[in-house]
């Protein structure tokens, strides 16, 4: 079936099985390795893509039901040569060390602070919840979060 | 920015050169891999834990309109493949021939188009078993009447695999009749999976034309799986290239080479094109290396005041259906003799049998040390257990133990030679930050309210390193590293390593070393791993031997590179290099600063027509190998706070207080980073992770729906401290920090855990401290 989805402010269209999941169809369709695959069951969270702007698993959602959605994959964060603060914050908080949890993580970090741009740490930990890092054990994510909050909280000032 | 600033050029916390990749998701991993033409591999696993196989029929399968082979263990058998040696020696299935032996284990491959199609032709094999009688409690596997599972094995009558001893039985036990106190204790340490996020997985490529075998593969030991695959394949070592490319965490899991490489290396030669083999969640948890799975009888011995005189302990270690567990050959059940812990004793022995389970092989994984967090968990659970014999505190017992500075190197009764220490002040530190006392008298005030509080305290010394190669290899392939240095004449350089990052940051932390011994930025510096044609032979990363070893080729490279630099030098400045002096990045002469030459002037010079003494070559290149004389003796004091749920049994972990010691620190800030990942590490492992069986077999943690990994909800936010107490053998006086918090970290919570149920009259409860578990600790019931 021809399924056409908007991924990171470009549409493509492609002729794929009805059964594809989202994960496959970023990764092995359109060649967007940064969405990774983790588990079969929705617990790792290393598939996360935001969808209109909130967090899904790729892993269990069939791309067809991305279609008229727009996608947002870790490769769309960076704008025009721009480093999304969250990606920055990443960086200098070393909130990563294997990188393989760390597209999923920041998506969701993205998606919490357009939701709520000052989180305590507690709502950061909550946000991050559906999500497993077996590196960094969360501390240094907290930070990273909480680092691309207060340089938003200060590019507004 | 100046040096240990933001941006040093040596030793700091210098960001990390991995990251600009990883977050924009441009990271490679195996299964970023694609190569036009590239198929699609897939494993036919058994159902059942111990049964024969009377039949295979592949032919629905080979029918599939995108199905292009399917191999079974009996076409291997023709061709002599069907089985592969273990990195401990042993033999195990690549595809099972006569019987599956666990739940999960390799019976076939198919190789389709795409993904998609070779799991619906798995569907279509027919497979036959006759069911056999199941072995899953290990210490029933030693029964005369247990079914036997290795009957593949000429002269094997049971399932015993070996028994292995150390220290000295006859003292320990004469000790132990003399002495005022003796505590027993039955600890188990559960059978866990180090469950990175990236499972695991293989592209094999063949060049018919070359002879050429190019693999991608999830392995942390790029160079030792090149050796293994062409001493099973026969292909010649040199026609084949391993590359390691971004790894999704290792733990130990990448360490054994898993049936699954090898089917798609097969079936790459068979079909003429690249295949891809990308395991599942469940195949990861349900088939590759578990870890741990010790079931311990432990006793400590001491004086009436409090002075522990020896431990002795008997193990039962399940290595389930092949031996596979990655141990130094002459160290059956790894470093686990170093059990004696950070504590001035008399006497000590141990005693282990392995044993073959119906279950997953592997053993040792899961950021473990070599078995060391098996012999942590023990002698810090023995020492906590005889502080509540006595009724004495749990830190005062320690502090009145602990080895003293002057006493190092120390030998401990089981031969470690402890190359330094000052444990003393690393546990005081740990109280002071935790504010013991004040934490001592909070809790009387909760107990008093009826609330659950526990204080836990744990104290380890590690052996990590490994290691001499006169002691150490893993099928005798001596445990060292290299490490090869070129600099270019720009002044750029690019430092090449055996070792291998699956997130320690290598290419920064190895970058830093280059650095602080030549003065070159680090920014300068590319690191080079994780490629079998490109980087020198070396055994690869795990057991926090990255630094101890290829950490040490890397500064003596350093230091060759520096010494060519000086004879270069001499020649640019036309004096001798005995008047010469060196200080970060610059040759001068002795007494006039003024004339010198940067290392990056001297690098060009090398290149270049400065005329060099007769015997010295051209440029500054160099290439070491590392043979360490002794491990590395990281340790560390850690202090736990939980509080429990009188209603519910939950365990909430409160404050963790970790203070270590890994002598010299090369970027405290990665150093933090994987403190912290262990402390999480040992949360689960103490708290929720658990791979149990059923009575059948029935593999019961195969998706992370069953086998709990802590989130963000289940860990505290970390207070990490530390002391620095110099190697004084490694040439930067580092020594390894990636495993010290695995190790640490799970008696540490247990102890919590007993402490809190102290008024229950509670001593020991197993871990996982689950809910389940606790609760029933509280009512003295199991």
């Amino acid at each position: 079936m021809l399924v056409t989805t908007s991924v990171n402010n470009r549409e493509y269209t492609r002729d794929v099985e009805p059964r594809i999941l989202l994960v496959h169809f970023l990764r092995d369709e359109l060649g967007l390795t940064g969405t990774h695959w983790g588990c079969d069951t929705s617990n790792c969270g290393t598939c996360v893509v935001l969808m209109d702007g909130e967090p899904v698993k790729s892993c269990t959602m069939l791309a067809a039901t991305a279609e008229g959605h727009e996608i947002l994959t870790v490769e769309g964060l960076e704008v025009d040569g721009e480093l999304d603060p969250v990606q920055q914050g990443f960086t200098e908080m070393h909130g990563l060390q294997c990188g393989f949890c760390t597209p999923g993580m920041m998506l969701t970090a993205r998606a919490l602070l357009d939701r709520n741009p000052n989180p305590t740490d507690a709502e950061i930990r909550e946000a991050i919840s559906g999500q497993i890092c077996r590196c960094t054990g969360y501390a240094t994510i907290v930070r990273s979060i909480r680092w691309a909050a207060d340089r938003a909280d200060r590019a507004a000032s | 920015m100046s040096a240990n600033g933001d941006r040093p050029i040596g030793f700091g916390s210098l960001r990390r050169k991995e990251d600009p990749r990883f977050i924009r998701g441009q990271g490679r991993f195996v299964d970023d891999v694609y190569i036009p033409g590239m198929l699609h591999g897939a494993v036919l696993r058994s159902p059942v834990a111990h049964g024969r196989i009377v039949s295979i029929d592949p032919s629905a399968a080979l029918q599939h309109p995108k199905v292009h082979t399917v191999i079974t263990g009996w076409d291997l058998e023709a061709r002599g493949l069907a089985w592969m040696r273990t990195i401990s020696d042993d033999s195990q299935a690549v595809l099972a021939t006569d019987k599956v032996r666990f739940q999960g284990q390799e019976v076939a491959f198919v190789i389709a188009d795409d993904r998609y199609s070779a799991r619906d032709a798995l569907e279509l094999i027919d497979v036959e078993y006759e069911l056999l009688p199941v072995v899953v409690d290990p210490r029933g596997a030693l029964d005369s009447d247990a079914p036997l599972i290795r009957d593949d094995k000429p002269g094997q009558t049971n399932n015993r695999i070996f028994d292995w001893e150390s220290g000295d039985r006859a003292a320990t036990d004469r000790v132990f009749e003399d002495a005022d106190v003796v505590v027993e204790q039955d600890l188990v340490f559960p059978r866990s999976h180090p469950a990175p996020m990236e499972t695991c997985g293989a592209v094999a490529q063949f060049d018919d034309v070359s002879g050429k075998l190019t693999v991608w593969c999830t392995t942390q030991a790029p160079h030792a799986h090149r050796t293994v695959y062409a001493l099973l394949t026969g292909l010649p070592e040199h026609k084949i290239r391993v590359i390691s490319p971004d790894v999704g965490g290792g733990f130990g899991n990448k360490v054994p080479v898993y049936p699954g490489y090898l089917c798609a290396i097969i079936g790459a030669i068979d079909t003429g094109r690249p295949v891809k083999w990308a395991e599942d969640r469940s195949e990861n948890l349900m088939s590759t290396a578990f870890a741990r799975d010790y079931a311990m009888r432990g006793a400590i011995a001491a004086t009436s005041a409090g002075r522990i005189l020896a431990v002795r302990v008997d193990v039962i270690a399940d290595h389930g259906a092949f031996n596979a567990t990655a141990q130094p050959t002459n160290y059956p059940a790894g470093f686990f003799h170093v059990f004696t812990g950070s504590y001035d004793i008399k006497a000590a022995h141990c005693h282990v049998t392995g044993v073959y389970t119906n279950k997953a092989p592997g053993g040792v994984a899961y950021a473990c040390s070599f078995r060391i967090a098996e012999a942590v968990y023990l002698v810090e659970r023995l020492v906590d257990c005889l502080a509540y014999e006595l009724a004495v505190d749990a830190a005062e017992l320690r502090l009145a133990n602990l080895i003293s500075p002057d006493q190092f190197p120390y030998e401990c009764k089981t031969g470690w030679v402890y190359d330094s220490g000052d444990y003393e002040r690393t546990l005081r530190k740990a109280l002071e930050i935790a504010d013991y006392g004040a934490l001592r008298r909070e809790q009387a005030d909760k107990r008093a309210r009826g609330e659950l509080m526990g204080i836990g305290v744990g104290f380890f010394t590690e052996a990590v390193g490994a290691g001499p190669r006169k002691q150490m290899d893993i099928l005798g392939l001596g445990m060292n590293d290299g490490a090869a240095l070129r600099v270019y004449p720009t002044g750029k350089a690019q430092l090449s390593i055996s070792v291998q990052t699956q997130g320690q940051g290598h290419e920064t932390t190895f970058a830093q070393i280059v650095a602080e011994e030549l003065g070159i930025p680090p920014e300068d510096i590319d690191v080079v791993h994780g490629d079998t044609d490109v980087t020198p032979y070396g055994l690869g990363t795990y057991g926090s031997r990255s630094t101890p070893v290829s950490g040490a080729a890397t500064a003596l490279v350093a230091r060759k590179v520096r010494e060519r630099a000086r004879i270069v030098a001499a020649a640019m400045l036309e004096a001798s290099p005995d008047d010469l002096e060196w200080e970060k990045g610059r040759w001068m002469v002795k007494g006039d600063p003024e004339k010198g030459a940067t290392i990056q002037e001297i690098a060009m010079a090398a290149r270049g027509s400065v005329e060099l003494p007769a015997g010295v070559e051209t440029g500054l290149d160099a290439e070491t190998v590392y043979d360490p004389p002794n491990l590395t003796f990281p340790y560390g004091a850690y202090i736990c706070v939980v509080e429990i749920d009188p209603g519910t049994a939950k365990v909430r972990i409160t404050r963790f207080v970790a203070v270590d010691d890994c002598g010299t620190r090369i970027n405290p800030m990665i150093i933090e980073g994987q403190v912290h990942g262990g402390l999480t590490d040992g949360v689960g492992i103490a708290l929720m992770e658990q791979i149990a069986f059923d009575a059948d077999g029935n593999c019961l943690g195969g998706s992370l729906m069953d086998y709990l990994i802590p989130t963000a909800l289940e860990v505290p936010d970390w207070e990490t401290g530390f002391t620095v107490t110099p190697s004084p053998h490694h040439p930067i006086g580092a020594k390894g920090i990636g495993e010290s918090a695995t190790v640490g970290s799970p008696p540490t919570i247990v102890n919590a855990v007993c402490d809190a149920l102290r008024p229950f009259g509670v001593r020991h409860v197993d871990m996982p401290c689950t809910p389940s578990r606790v609760w029933h600790a509280m009512r003295g019931s199991t």
